[in-house]
């Protein structure tokens, strides 16, 4: 049931997308070889695949752990957007710094910066009863005008036109993952895949031990099934929401790590890219558990990375195709979720473990 | 000097009600849909969706009237498929608006690209194939008289037909959901729909009903963009334009008239912000734009907090109903 739903999921994702393909008169057969090849066709290939989805699992496990407290983080767009700039401030700041100092103190700015623009919300919701969702696109608007403002105005470097700071110092960059494994002696190929990608798995593996393995992540997750209950058993909820967003908006921040310090070197104009939007995909389809999301996000970065090889190899299918592909699997995964679960389990004749309770109530205080 | 601030004045106004319009048309739409208990985040995807369908429409058959009704189909099958996924299926109202905003976002650039290879953009409409403004009767004729000349034919003639049906569709839906059957329904859904079930009315079908309606407003909002106030389909072009009218409704407490008014504070503010650009203004001197920007989110924000008001919503908004229960 744990990896069918997801499976029908997706070619049903994937059969929808195929009559988009149909419409513009080109064979989805060869625009499905394209993209998997250009997602996985050669070393190169696998590793921008791997690049993109560190991004995912970092803002797919933003997504989840909100999630599992009931709470729906639109938000993960500005909080990475945010993580970037702390990031960048960090960067342009540290030009004297040991790289492994600059590191570790990136990674608590990341996540601080991330955290910092969720907490807002986050307060909202349990102080104020404001519903995150609303609050959360709010804010990414709010974090876009900020950003935009500061990189045109403030951080811009001086004497150029396009709105992104200047170069960081090259002691400030993330190590490049083909330069660690050559010094271990094992030759890849070329590609923009750096250490951030092994944090990204470390941030599964705490995100798993914590929500599992901690009293934290329990009240978390009882939270997320029924705030009554937990209220009953002694679990303060607007801590709890306080909490959860907090480390929701810490995960979305650390996606700075892999897109500024990892590969641009720089921050640019509109940094996160829709990663934040994809999270919620890689959250659904991962089902919320970080083996999931990684996977997931595996996909995901494969669906990015073969995207740009279909606009060169069928240059009628643009990129956005890749977007319309991402959009049909939440509506698939997570709108319809129960029109496919239920069947399914009639099907199986097995009762499905019960997820976490979405609070669908947008405004409920 | 009079004369000067008065002109400005009038050209601000004007300015505000074409940048009302689309706002008014989509937020009017959302109060059909969550004064009936169902979240329209897909406001968005349903203006930009009908936007396309319009522009791509009108360009093939050189009509206005005709890129009209097929914005507005585009939106009503959008809104419908939200509530198959919403109402028929009790799927989650937040990430099925989402999920159709996301996926109207990579589709109008896929299918306008490969249909008329310029880059994602319709071809540029003419005269015929868009909504022109419309002289209204003595706007030459009051001209020479000052001050009323200057409202009469700078603020109040020359808009296009979308604006006045904006306008006149204000007071059309508050008599729709506060004197009709249909609005008593619309309301009591939205509120106790246990209640409306045990009085033999079908919540499902008027939740329907209502997520219809919101479509044909919707696909309104989204035609105006790409053949009224512009003249072709540009990628993105709601920009955003469908959470802002969405903040306008809860700013607006979900009732028609406050909502007009955040509508025109919006649009206003938006006016305010294009005439003002790198003008120092006294004491405070150049306001950034993004700062003139970012205001109507922070106003909502405020809002939703009860720092600006108190947004009261419909009681059963977000909770898909499930007669077993």
């Amino acid at each position: 049931m744990a990896a069918l739903l997801p499976a029908l999921n997706l070619t049903l994702a994937l059969a929808l997308s195929a009559v988009v393909v149909l419409l513009i008169g080109e064979s989805p057969a060869r625009a499905l070889l394209v993209l998997a090849t250009g997602a996985f066709g050669n070393a190169e290939a696998v590793g921008y695949t791997l690049y993109y989805a560190t991004n995912f699992v970092f803002t797919g496990l933003a997504v989840a752990v909100a999630f599992h407290a009931g709470l729906f983080n639109i938000g993960a767009e500005g909080q990475a957007y945010l993580g970037g700039l702390g990031v960048a401030l960090l960067c342009l700041g540290a030009g004297a710094w040991p790289t492994g100092l600059v590191i570790p103190a990136a990674i608590v700015v990341a996540a601080a910066a991330g955290a910092a623009w969720a907490f807002v919300p986050a307060w909202l919701q349990a102080r104020r009863g404001s519903h995150v969702v609303i609050t959360t696109i709010m804010f990414n608007f709010i974090a876009s005008a900020l950003m935009t403002y500061l990189l045109v105005n403030v951080l811009i470097k001086p004497g150029q036109q396009s709105p992104e700071t200047r170069e960081f110092d090259p002691n400030t960059w993330l190590p490049q993952l083909h330069d660690v494994l050559r010094w271990l002696g094992w030759e890849i190929g070329r590609s923009p895949l750096n250490l951030s990608s092994l944090f990204a798995l470390a941030a599964g593996a705490l995100v798993w031990f914590y929500l599992w393995h901690t009293r934290w992540g329990y009240e978390l997750r009882a939270l997320g099934h029924s705030e009554t209950a937990a209220v009953y058993g002694g679990i303060s909820p607007a801590r709890t929401v306080i909490v959860a967003m907090s480390i929701s908006g810490a995960l979305a921040g650390l996606m700075s790590l892999n897109e500024v310090m990892g590969v641009q070197h720089r921050l640019l104009l509109n940094m996160p890219g829709g990663a934040g939007f994809v999270g919620i995909a890689v959250a659904l389809m991962g089902r919320n558990h970080p083996v999931g999301i990684v996977l997931a996000a595996v996909l995901f970065g494969a669906l990015s990375q073969g995207g740009s090889e279909l606009s060169f190899d069928m240059p009628k299918l643009t990129r956005d195709m890749v977007v319309v592909i991402q959009g049909l699997i939440i509506l698939v995964c997570g709108a319809f979720e129960h029109a496919l679960r239920r069947p399914l389990e009639a099907v199986l004749r097995r009762p499905a473990v019960a997820g976490p309770a979405l609070r669908t109530d947008p405004r409920e205080a | 000097m009079i004369a000067e601030a008065l002109l400005i004045l009038a050209l601000l106004a004007d300015a505000t009600a074409r940048g009302a319009a689309p706002l008014v048309l989509a937020a009017l739409g959302g109060l059909f849909a969550e004064r009936s208990g169902v979240v329209d985040i897909a406001l968005e995807g349903k203006m930009l969706a009908a936007a396309f369908a319009a522009a791509a429409t009108a360009a093939v058959t050189g009509s206005a009237w005709v890129g009209l009704s097929a914005g507005i189909a585009a939106s009503i099958l959008l809104a419908l498929v939200h509530g198959f996924a919403c109402v028929t299926h009790a799927g989650n109202q937040v990430v099925s608006g989402m999920a159709l905003n996301i996926t109207v976002s990579g589709l109008t650039v896929v299918l306008g690209y490969a249909w008329f290879q310029e880059g994602g953009q319709t071809p540029l409409l003419g005269a015929d194939a868009r909504f022109g403004p419309i002289e209204l009767p003595g706007a030459a004729a009051l001209t020479p008289v000052p001050g009323l000349g200057l409202i009469y034919g700078e603020v109040v003639s020359g808009h296009n037909v979308l604006v006045y049906l904006a306008a006149a569709a204000v007071p059309i839906v508050a008599w729709l959901v506060y004197r009709t059957r249909f609005g008593l329904r619309l309301r009591a859904v939205g509120e106790s729909p246990g209640a409306v079930d045990t009085a033999g009315v079908s919540v499902a079908a008027t939740r329907y009903q209502a997520l219809t309606v919101s479509g044909v407003l919707c696909g309104v909002s989204g035609a105006y963009l790409s053949i009224a106030h512009h003249a072709s389909f540009i990628r993105d072009m709601s920009a955003g334009k469908g959470y802002l009218a969405l903040a306008a409704l809860i700013f607006g407490q979900w009732r028609p008239a406050p909502t007009l008014g955040a509508c025109l504070l919006f649009a206003f503010a938006d006016a305010l912000q294009v005439r003002l650009q790198g003008t120092p203004l006294p004491v405070v001197g150049v306001v950034p734009v993004q700062l003139i920007q970012a205001i109507p989110y922070v106003l909502t924000v405020g809002l939703l907090a009860g720092f600006v008001g108190r947004a009261v919503a419909p009681r059963a908004i977000g909770v898909p109903y499930l007669k077993e229960r």
